[in-house]
């Protein structure tokens, strides 16, 4: 019984040959087509998300402990000086609250709205990262029963993470801003010149920085310090996310544009919890004309 | 059978904790190649076909939730799975060498294949940086691993072996 069953396996060569086959074909029709994705995805997350948000809370626990005992001496320092700061910034908050009603007074005047300061956001724990280390995305525990869809944008405290590039039923994937194929179309906050930032692999290796590229050279010079947002021209990136502060300057050799680096706002290192911002850019310019 | 349940168990394994624990455990950003290790193993130890399959599952996986265009690294994978099979002939028991030697080996392949399609042909020409910063660390790396955990699944597939039929490339 066993022998005859035996006899129906394929030589090994032929098994290599027609899996290359399966590959190649299932490689063009991904890169063509989004058709056979979402099966793989519902059940990769039906099988594996569970375990991995699972090892991850556990492993999120243990490193959370050991830096709790690392970290207490410093934190009574930073306490000290923390205080300090809170006497000299409510000084200055107590300033500044007038200077937001005097400031609402005149939107008031001017009937401007605070659009976008309104999105909505749901948050959500990351539960994997690329498992490579050529690449910078994630895996977040929520998915399209969530309400979350492809290019949805992504921040985490103040500054931009990235966008949802695949969703399946309850988990997503999340490509950073730092990954060496991204490519976010920004603007300098201080001039308004519209330039790309992309992610580079070996500048964020080497100092923790990612390159910009194509900034036209305005009246304005661009300083370094100053606040990289995302621009009103994106098709994805929703305006106004704080991407990071320009580092360095320096000017192409056309003398029309600049390319330079930019720290970014966020901290990819130790990313836990991330806000997924529900409002798709294509929607929110009919936001804009209503 | 006990067998191919044991690959499928140690491929989604592997891949929880490599993209769960390992990434926490990373040095400065660089992380071990679970997945290199066992297709590996499973290559020279259980043959062409065994390090065929685990490495197309252990690719696809990945491909799934990481990659952008799916069977991508199932297929890198699948080829250094049965590359491995090749060396079940002179592969014993208590050898230690060869296992690392052909671990360090896929991992410099896998690593060399992802530059050159994924990095060199979009332009990012800087080969040493790449070389010394993200390969060479992740080698050393996996290397490590390998010899503490190598000695684990080894155990695990002979225990396995012993008690069911000895039937060497069963699968498929």
């Amino acid at each position: 019984m066993r022998r005859k069953r035996q006899k129906f396996t394929i030589p090994s060569k032929y098994l290599l040959l027609i899996m290359t086959c399966v590959c190649v074909l299932l490689m063009t029709v991904t890169f063509f087509t989004d058709l056979i994705v979402a099966p793989f995805g519902r059940i990769a997350g039906v099988v594996i998300v569970p375990f991995q948000s699972g090892v991850s809370r556990i492993g999120g626990w243990l490193t959370d402990r050991s830096e709790e005992l690392q970290t207490i001496r410093d934190l009574m320092a930073e306490n000290e000086s923390l205080r300090a700061q809170v006497d000299a910034l409510t000084i200055e908050n107590n300033s500044l609250q007038q200077d937001k009603y005097e400031l609402n007074h005149l939107r008031e005047l001017y009937k401007l709205d605070q659009e976008y300061e309104e999105f909505h956001k749901i948050g959500a724990r990351v539960v994997s990262s690329d498992s490579g280390n050529w690449f910078h995305s994630f895996v977040i525990d929520k998915g399209s029963l969530d309400g979350i869809a492809p290019d949805m944008n992504v921040m985490a405290g103040s500054g931009l993470v990235g966008r949802v590039t695949e969703v399946g039923d309850d988990w997503a994937k999340v490509m950073a801003i730092i990954d060496d194929d991204s490519n976010v179309s920004a603007m300098v906050l201080s001039t308004e010149d519209a330039c790309m930032v992309q992610g580079n692999l070996e500048t964020m290796n080497n100092s923790g920085v990612i390159t910009f590229s194509k900034l036209i050279n305005g009246e304005k010079p661009v300083q370094e310090g100053d606040k990289v947002v995302t621009s009103y021209i994106s098709t994805k990136y929703l305006p106004g996310i704080l991407i990071g502060y320009v580092t360095h300057v320096s000017a192409d050799a056309n003398n029309l544009t600049s390319s330079g680096y930019i720290t970014p706002a966020v901290d990819f290192a130790h990313l836990e919890e991330v806000l997924v911002i529900t409002d798709l850019k294509k929607d929110y310019s009919g936001v804009l004309d209503e | 059978m006990k067998r191919n349940f044991f690959m499928a168990f140690m491929v989604i394994f592997c891949f929880v904790l490599q993209s769960t624990l390992f990434q926490t455990l990373s040095f400065g950003g660089i992380a071990p190649n679970l997945l290199i290790i066992i297709t590996a193993i499973f290559g020279f130890m259980c043959g062409k076909k065994c390090g065929l399959w685990v490495g197309f599952f252990a690719g696809l996986l990945y491909d799934i939730f990481f990659g952008s265009v799916l069977c991508y690294h199932a297929m890198i994978l699948m080829y250094i799975g049965y590359m491995n099979g090749y060396f079940k002939q002179i592969f014993y028991k208590d050898d230690v060498k060869l296992p690392i030697l052909m671990i360090f080996a896929s991992d410099m392949v896998y690593n060399l294949i992802y530059y050159i399609l994924m990095f060199l042909l979009r332009g990012r020409f800087h080969f040493g940086f790449y070389f010394m910063h993200i390969i060479i660390p992740e080698n050393v790396y996996t290397i490590l691993v390998t010899i503490l955990i190598y000695p684990l699944i080894r155990d695990m597939i002979y225990r396995l072996e012993d008690a069911g039929q000895r039937g060497d490339d069963s699968f498929a």
